[in-house]
């Protein structure tokens, strides 16, 4: 096949290219250009599209023997990703900017601009799997499961699967490291990227806030009595505890817990801990990553978040909104997460979190 | 037909005889500055090469300043020029629009670092510069002037700059051309232009790579960039890269680029080009230009999507833009000839050189259909 493989200048994204060409598909390597002012130096594990980065990428993809380009995304990035991030924050909605970015990016503007140029699909870094099966291509969690990436995977639709290579999903991370080594690539060290990459500095709410502003608000209680103040509503995250600053204590001296933020009152709401306990979550937008889930009710799991827990439960389909009862409640979710079902191994789809109960 | 190489302006095959001259030459033992025999036997090499440039160029081997690039001799030229203007009470910065980096950016450092005011020459949208502006501008700040900067023909369109008039309007300010693309294409005289100072790259002429002439007149002094041992009239110190100048020189005397010929072909490929993409525009084809550039912009597309897919059918273009982060920008060139951002961004250069073909042109122009289609579709924006 002739493909085009994303190359962030990380260790994963520079095997899955290089195991890609070895199994004599025709690779041309892409670094896609995502920050509208790039920053010279990598700092940490923060950032992945400095200068420095692409320079790492066009080396492996020199070191592989395939040619390189780089595909300036700014644009679409911010649009796509960026503004995406900051109006569900504003929103008191708690989103995942990683799922956006493959979503709208990665297999949506790179896959079809891939296409229309006369190629087949893209490879990329994302630990994850694909099978095929009587219904299709369909996603799957990679074998190493404290790297899996599927969640931030299961925004693709059928159509964007099969434009999708993930090499690596076979295979731990220590031993890509130990390939890339093998292989004479360089980043073979080169440090995980964790944070959210158009937040250099790793600081969200500080980031959130020369943005959004500072407007400060009150804290109250589910009785609506104000027990202290906050500044700047989007910078708490549902399920907190700590930094309240809260002067009223409890009457008998139990923490307390974010169960709500609500952005047109720049209210944030706190209770105690059971009251964050939810057994039903619904999500709005879903996609399906194979065949469609139905108002047939089937067992499986969900996700909620990059690297938790998957959740025993029941899913259906009601037509407008997707539906997961858990066995056990859970503590702290927020609008806005993705709720990711899984059957088994198998992603069977996603949605954007809108209420729960 | 394996691979085509159509990008003879960003740099072209060394010249078999200066190949061997220059090798040659690095089996040679003396630094030219060491009064001893070696020193001696190679400052005469050198000295030969010096002459054969200068000859070549128009001008006086003592005005021949050899440097490391076309761009340190571009970087030396204009900061050492406006300096000495600087000391007479002149700041002001003249350069065209459409100069090279190596030319801009020393500009703009000027600006921000030295106290200069750095005035841009518009050009009309044939690529050639506005002589009325430039005369207003002599008539009006003449005596701020510390230097007037245009290149003698551009690198992305090959547009010929009419340097002579620039010099007749100038009169006693001080000029320098950029002749990176033109030695050797086109004629070029260094005393027949009358300009003040000159540069030149060797790697564009079939010479090798890292060496480079900045021809400066006579009794012209200006400070210098690199401070040492002063080799290059105290305006350039290094010890000179003998190897390099002797290959220089020798690509420099060759008759290896013939421009009839080489006019001939670029005719040839555009006449195929227009047929093969009838709505694909010429950028700067009503000028006078060099034999060699053909740059055009193909509606709808994006360079960068056409780079990929010229490289993916074995031929190397390009968009003769500079990039920033490998990202490709606007050309600053074509914007300034009118285009918009979007049709300065969907634009290719093709450049030729003495050793391109007819049977190269013609396997380009068969892959342009299929090129510009999947171009085309492509462009989401």
């Amino acid at each position: 096949m002739k493909l085009i493989a994303a190359m962030s200048g990380g260790v994963d994204s520079a095997v899955a290219a290089a195991r890609a060409v070895q199994a004599g598909h025709e690779v041309i390597g892409v670094h896609l250009a995502l920050a509208a002012n790039p920053q010279k130096y990598r700092s940490g594990a923060r950032g992945c599209c400095t200068i420095e980065d692409s320079h790492d990428a066009r080396r492996a993809a020199d070191v592989i023997g395939i040619p390189f380009y780089i595909w300036d995304m700014a644009e679409e990035f911010h649009d796509g990703v960026v503004e995406d991030f900051l109006a569900e924050y504003a929103a008191g909605r708690t989103p995942n900017p990683c799922l956006r970015c493959n979503e709208k990016i990665k297999f949506a503007a790179v896959l079809d601009r891939a296409r229309a140029m006369g190629f087949d699909g893209v490879v990329t870094g994302h630990y994850a799997r694909t099978q095929i099966s009587d219904s299709g291509k369909t996603l799957h969690r990679a074998v190493d499961h404290s790297k899996d990436q599927s969640y931030v995977l299961s925004v693709l639709t059928v159509e964007q699967i099969a434009g999708a290579i993930f090499p690596l999903g076979d295979t731990t991370k220590v031993d890509i490291r130990k390939e890339a080594q093998a292989r004479g690539l360089a980043v073979a060290q080169k440090p995980d990227s964790h944070d959210i990459c158009f937040v250099p500095s790793g600081d969200n709410a500080g980031w959130l806030r020369d943005r959004l502003g500072s407007e400060a608000g009150p804290i109250v209680d589910q009785d609506g009595t104000k027990i202290g103040e906050h500044k700047g509503a989007y910078t708490y995250t549902i399920g907190q505890r700590k930094g309240l600053g809260l002067t009223v204590p409890t009457a008998d001296g139990s923490p307390r817990f974010v169960l709500k933020i609500e952005p047109v009152s720049n209210t944030v709401v706190v209770g105690a801990r059971e009251d964050l306990a939810v057994s039903t979550m619904r999500g709005e937008r879903p996609v399906w990553c194979g065949p469609a889930v139905t108002e047939h009710k089937e067992r499986g799991f969900v996700q909620v978040r990059a690297h938790g827990a998957a959740l025993p439960c029941e899913y259906f389909f009601d037509g407008t909104v997707l539906i997961a009862n858990l066995d056990e409640p859970l503590l702290g979710l927020a609008t806005g997460q993705a709720m990711v079902i899984y059957d088994g191994d198998r992603v069977v789809g996603s949605a954007t979190i809108c209420e729960t109960e | 037909m394996s691979s085509i190489y159509l990008d003879h302006a960003a740099t072209t095959p060394m010249v078999e005889e200066a190949l061997i001259a220059m090798t040659a030459q690095l089996a040679w033992l003396g630094n030219p500055s060491s009064l001893h025999t070696h020193g001696r036997a190679t400052r005469k090499t050198l000295e030969d090469a010096r002459e054969v440039i200068a000859n070549e160029v128009g001008a006086l081997p003592s005005e021949v300043i050899f440097t490391a690039s076309g761009t340190e001799a571009n970087n030396t030229a204009l900061k050492g020029l406006y300096w000495q203007g600087r000391d007479n009470g002149r700041h002001v910065v003249v350069i065209s629009a459409i100069e090279h980096h190596a030319i801009i950016d020393p500009a703009h450092w000027l600006q921000e670092h030295e106290g200069a005011e750095v005035i841009q020459i518009p050009v009309n949208t044939d690529g050639v510069i506005n002589l009325e502006f430039l005369k207003e501008l002599v008539e009006k700040r003449g005596s701020e002037i510390a230097v007037i900067s245009v290149m003698h023909s551009n690198n992305e369109t090959g547009v010929i700059q009419p340097i002579r008039t620039v010099v007749e309007i100038a009169g006693d300010i001080p000029v320098h051309t950029d002749a990176v693309q033109s030695f050797k294409k086109t004629a070029l005289s260094f005393a027949d232009l009358g300009v003040y100072a000159m540069s030149l790259s060797a790697h564009k002429i079939g010479g090798p790579l890292g060496i480079g002439a900045l021809i400066l007149r006579r009794r012209v002094e200006i400070p210098a960039l690199l401070h040492g041992g002063g080799q290059e009239r105290e305006i350039r110190s290094g010890t000179l890269n003998a190897p390099a100048i002797v290959g220089f020189a020798t690509a420099a005397k060759s008759k290896y680029y013939d421009a009839k010929l080489v006019s001939a072909l670029r005719d040839s490929f555009i006449a195929g080009l227009k047929n093969a993409i009838p709505d694909a525009l010429i950028n700067g084809i009503e000028s006078e230009r060099l034999p060699g550039i053909v740059n055009v912009t193909f509606p709808g597309t994006q360079s960068d999507t056409l780079l990929l897919l010229m490289d993916g059918r074995k031929v190397s273009c390009s968009t003769g833009s500079a990039c920033s982060a490998g990202v490709h920008e606007a050309s600053h060139v074509l914007l300034a000839m009118g285009h918009s951002e979007i049709s300065a961004q969907s634009s290719l250069r093709f450049s030729f050189g003495a050793t391109s073909t007819y049977a190269e042109c013609d396997a380009v122009v068969s892959v342009l259909p299929d090129v510009i289609t999947r171009g085309r579709a492509a462009n989401f924006s």
